[in-house]
Formats: structure tokens, sequence, C-alpha cells
């Protein structure tokens, strides 16, 4: 009995040595994001912050039939749906070229990072200078006798937001994909190659099928990138730009601005509701994929 | 023949690759010359896209000149930027108070938490640190509201506070290092306990060591992440005097572009630094992030 008593003390002792160790950042995390957090979506079940009657879901239904949510939500699902398939694609075909043996890797490297660092300003400028109607694509496209357009008063408006979204996010998706290929096991594309199968057999029925849980974190973190790329948005476009750019987070920003804290707590809630579905899908199907690679 | 097929294959993927690797860093490039250009040849080359930087006395290119090289190198714009205005510098200034604590506390007290995910592991540490990925995860528009409710309560709307402290906490530090320290051997732990250290000593004099390179890597992350932050500081201080530069810049008019690339070269020193100094452990610290699994 004696020996149980000081294996129990000791695991107590762990415990809480392990619980001292989480609790500063545990604390901060549940001061700043989670406890708040929870007023939020207690705000999204009230009337008013003032009048504060339960109401259900009427806040949520009353955001899911305004109608510039329903467009800010259509605007952002169709640039997702573009943007994060390319920046995965694009991503492993760049991660493929640097795989080949060509010569200065490191520093065509350094290039495809190199956006990380550049202040959003000076892109936003430079994007201006660009796509704007006296803008430098206007001039080249007129040589092929294209009229000219106002990329970002035109339902176009998406594209060069796409065009700077994989700008900023390729460099990083690539490098993750260089990683994976880094990791795959060398000896199998060994014996396909001695079997004859070509470059093309060996990517899709060996490299993507290792690639593939890299290509699920890759993509959900495009979609989650794929809401940050307001930031440049709405600095060249203001908090009311052409319809075809306005955002979901045009309307939250705007919901915040007009203090509508009702309209605001219910799309808060309702986008972390969709991250957590995501984020849940992919920790399913890295356990799913993990086993099969590994198994 | 067939070498002959391969190297030409190898030839135009080289090519590729390197015209889009130029493309990639053309914008830093464009920044960095175009900041070295006078106010009068930055007129005349971007006045057509820009109305605001015209006057009458102005020459105008009727096409817009989106150029790599100066006629004439010019430091106008840097004299006005660190010279005439002192705003800039007390901008930059308030960048690096702002930057500089949530760095080196995030760091920190994530190391610890990394530490007690590490070492203590359980059904309840892994939903714990199942919270921390999806807290991580989420986007601004989510986390801004509960930090502007925080801020507000505390009474720390409009100080640095308001984004210092929601920033020393925020889950990302703790996510990567955990994953960093997962993979030193358990046998080292389990061998320094039996030689009678304590938590403070393997945690100080194995973990932290090993996680150095790892340390490193996340300090190059989180500095690029909150030196070019603009949403937190828009919304949390309302109050000019206070922001950053990364703010200030994106608000400084379009009649004074010439003056925008050069600050922004100016704020791009230290991350430029860094990742010069450190792009091993910045691809290394990108690698960790791959994936969502301890």
């Amino acid at each position: 009995m004696k020996i149980n008593h000081a294996k129990l003390r000791r695991k107590i002792r762990g415990r809480l040595s392990g619980a001292a160790f989480l609790a500063p950042s545990f604390l901060g995390a549940a001061i700043f994001y989670i406890l708040p957090f929870g007023v939020v979506v207690y705000y999204s079940l009230i009337k008013s912050p003032l009048v504060k009657e339960f109401v259900g879901f009427e806040n949520f239904t009353n955001v899911l039939n305004n109608s510039s949510f329903r467009m800010a939500a259509a605007n952002t699902l169709k640039f997702s749906a573009v943007a994060v398939p390319l920046a995965v694609i694009l991503a492993i075909v760049l991660a493929l070229m640097l795989e080949c043996k060509i010569p200065v890797k490191s520093q065509l490297r350094t290039f495809f990072l190199s956006p990380m660092m550049v202040p959003v300003a000076s892109i936003v400028l430079i994007w201006q200078v660009i796509f704007h109607y006296n803008g430098v694509l206007n001039n080249f496209l007129s040589i092929f006798g294209y009229d000219k357009i106002d990329w970002f008063k035109s339902d176009y408006g998406q594209f060069p937001v796409v065009l700077l979204f994989l700008w900023k996010n390729l460099g990083y998706n690539m490098i993750l994909f260089m990683a994976a290929l880094n990791n795959m096991p060398q000896g199998l594309l060994e014996v396909a190659k001695v079997e004859g199968a070509g470059p093309l057999y060996s990517f899709f029925n060996i490299k993507l099928r290792y690639l593939s849980p890299t290509v699920l974190f890759v993509t959900i973190l495009s979609l989650i990138n794929s809401f940050k790329v307001f930031r440049e948005v709405y600095l060249l476009t203001g908090s009311y730009p052409y319809e075809s750019l306005y955002m979901l987070q045009h309307f939250m920003n705007n919901a915040f601005l007009n203090t509508d804290y009702q309209k605001l707590s219910a799309a808060a809630v309702l986008m972390a509701a969709v991250m957590v579905v995501l984020i849940a899908i992919l920790f399913v199907a890295e356990n799913f994929f993990g086993k099969d690679v590994e198994g | 023949m067939r070498k002959a097929i391969y190297m030409i294959g190898r030839g135009l993927v080289f090519l590729t690759a390197l015209f889009f690797a130029l493309v990639f860093v053309m914008p830093t490039l464009l920044t960095i010359t175009n900041s070295f250009m006078s106010g009068t040849e930055i007129a005349a080359n971007y006045g057509v896209v820009f109305s605001s930087l015209s006057s009458a006395t102005t020459y105008i290119s009727d096409q817009v000149n989106l150029k790599f090289i100066p006629d004439q190198v010019s430091f106008s714009q840097y004299a006005t930027a660190l010279l005439k205005s002192p705003d800039y510098l007390l901008k930059f200034w308030n960048s690096v108070i702002l930057v500089l604590p949530i760095v080196v506390f995030q760091v920190a007290v994530a190391a610890f938490a990394a530490y007690s995910f590490t070492c203590y592991r359980g059904k309840l540490k892994e939903v714990l640190f199942f919270f921390y990925i999806i807290l991580m995860l989420m986007p601004y528009q989510v986390t801004l509201v509960p930090n502007y409710l925080v801020a507000e309560w505390t009474h720390l709307l409009n100080t640095r506070w308001s984004i210092i402290l929601p920033g020393i906490f925020a889950p990302f530090s703790v996510f990567l290092l955990t994953k960093f320290m997962r993979r030193i051997p358990v046998s080292l732990i389990e061998a320094a306990k039996l030689d009678g250290a304590g938590e403070w000593k393997i945690f100080s004099r194995i973990c932290i060591p090993m996680c150095h390179s790892a340390l490193y890597s996340i300090v190059i992350l989180v500095f690029i992440d909150y030196w070019n932050m603009v949403e937190q500081p828009i919304v949390l201080l309302s109050d000019a005097e206070k922001q950053p530069l990364s703010v200030f810049l994106s608000q400084i008019n379009s009649g004074e572009v010439g003056l925008a690339f050069a600050v922004a070269t100016i704020y791009m020193v230290p991350t430029l630094l860094l990742f010069l100094h450190g792009e091993d452990y910045l691809v290394e610290g990108i690698t960790y992030s791959g994936s969502v699994k301890g």
C-alpha cells in the first residue's frame, strides 16, 4: 500500500507541474480568446447588448437572409473556389520543378518566398499601377486590340485579387510540398523507374498518394489564407468596393464599424462554425491518410 | 539522343522556374528601385494612374511606365522620410515597441506550454492541443471581435496593450514549438529524470537547447506576421500617434507614391535581414507547420 501512495503522489505532482507549465499560455488564451468568444456566441443569441432578451436563432436567420451577406458569401465562395485549387496545384508544379536538378535552386526558393516580406502598402501601389484603367495590363492588352477596362471596378475584379493571393501564398505552399517530396521513400520510386514507369505514372500513382496528406493540409491552409486577402482588397478598394469584390470580411467589417453587434456576432459564429468543420475534416482525413500511407 | 532530350527538358524546366521566380520577386525589386526615383520621375511615370500626383507644373507621361531602373538615382524620398518628417521614424519606433514584446513573450510563453504538451501527454492534453489548433486557424475576423470586447472591458482600448497582450497569447508558437519538442527522444528525458534532474532542469537544459533552431524559426515567422499587421491596430488603436508604420504606410495617400516606396523599403530592412540571415530556419519552420498532427 505504501508504494501505491508514493506512486500516486508522484503522479499528482507530475500532473501539477504539467499544468503549471501550461498555465500562463492557457490562462492568457482563455482570457483573450476563448471567454470573449463565448460572449460573442451569447451576443449572437440575444436581441441586443442593451435588451438582453434571448431570441434563439433570429440573428442567424436575419444574417442568412440579408442580401449583402448572401452576396458577400457568394463572392467569397467564388473567390476561394478559384484561388484555393490554383494555390495547391501551382504549388505542386513549382515544387516538382525545383525538385529537378536545376541550378541556383536555393536562390529561386528565396525569390518565391520574397512576397512574405513586402509591406502590404507597396503591393497595393504596384497592383494599382498594373490593373488601373490606365495601367500596365490594359496598355499591354490594347496592343492586341482589347478594350480598356477598370479591373477593380469590373466583373473581373476578382482576377487581380486571385493573382495577388497566389503571389503571396505560393511560396509557402511550395515549401510544404518540397518537404513532403523530400520525405518520400526513394526506394519505391527507384523500383518503379527500374520497372519502366514513366515520370507521369510515378507522379500520379506514387508521389501524389504520398503527397495527399500535404495536399489536404495546404488546401485548408490556403482556404484560411484566402480569408486574409481582405487586407489587400480593403486597401485597394475601401469599405464598399464594386459588387464582385464585396467579401464576407467587408460585411463583418462594416457591421463592426456600424456597431451592429448582433449581425457581427452571428456572422462570426457562422464563420467559426465553418472553420471548425473544415479543421475537423482535416484531422479525420489526416489520420485516415496517415494510416493509409504508413500501412 | 535520349540524353539530349533530357537536357533540353531540364533546361526548359529551369527557364520556366526562373521566369516565375523573377515574377515573384518583381514587387520587392520594384519597391526598392522605385524608392530611388525623384518625385518628378515618379510623377512622370505613374501620373496617369494616381491623378493626385499631378500638378500644373509636372510633366506626366501619357502612358504608365513601370520602370525598374530610375533615370537618375535620387535620395530625395529618403531625405523626406528620414529628415524632414519625424513622423515616419516615430511610427517605425511604434512598430518596434509593439512587435518586440509580442515576439519575445509569445515565444517564451509558448516554450512552457510546449514543454507541458510534450512531457505530459494524455487525453485531456490532446483535446487542449486540438483546441489550440482551432484557435490558431481562426481568421482575424473571428478573433478580432473577442479581442475588441476584452480591450473594452479592461479599458485597454486604444493602448498598445490591447495588441500586445492578445499577441503574446496567440497560439501559433505553441503549436509549432510543440511539434518540434515532441521530436526530442523520450529516452533522453527519461535518462535525465533517472539522474535526478528536476522539471526546471529538464526544461531549461534539455528541451530549450535542443529546440534552439526551432525557436529561431518561430521568431522569424512571428516577427514577419506582426511586423506587417494592419487589421489589429486599425480596430484597436484609434489613436493615429500610436499606430505602427505598417498601418501608417498603407494610409500614405497616393499623392506620395515615391515616398511610400522609400518608407516601405526602410520598413523592409529588418525583415530582409532576418530573411537573408535565417532563411534556412524560416524554411524549416514552414516545413514543420505542414501538418496538424503532433
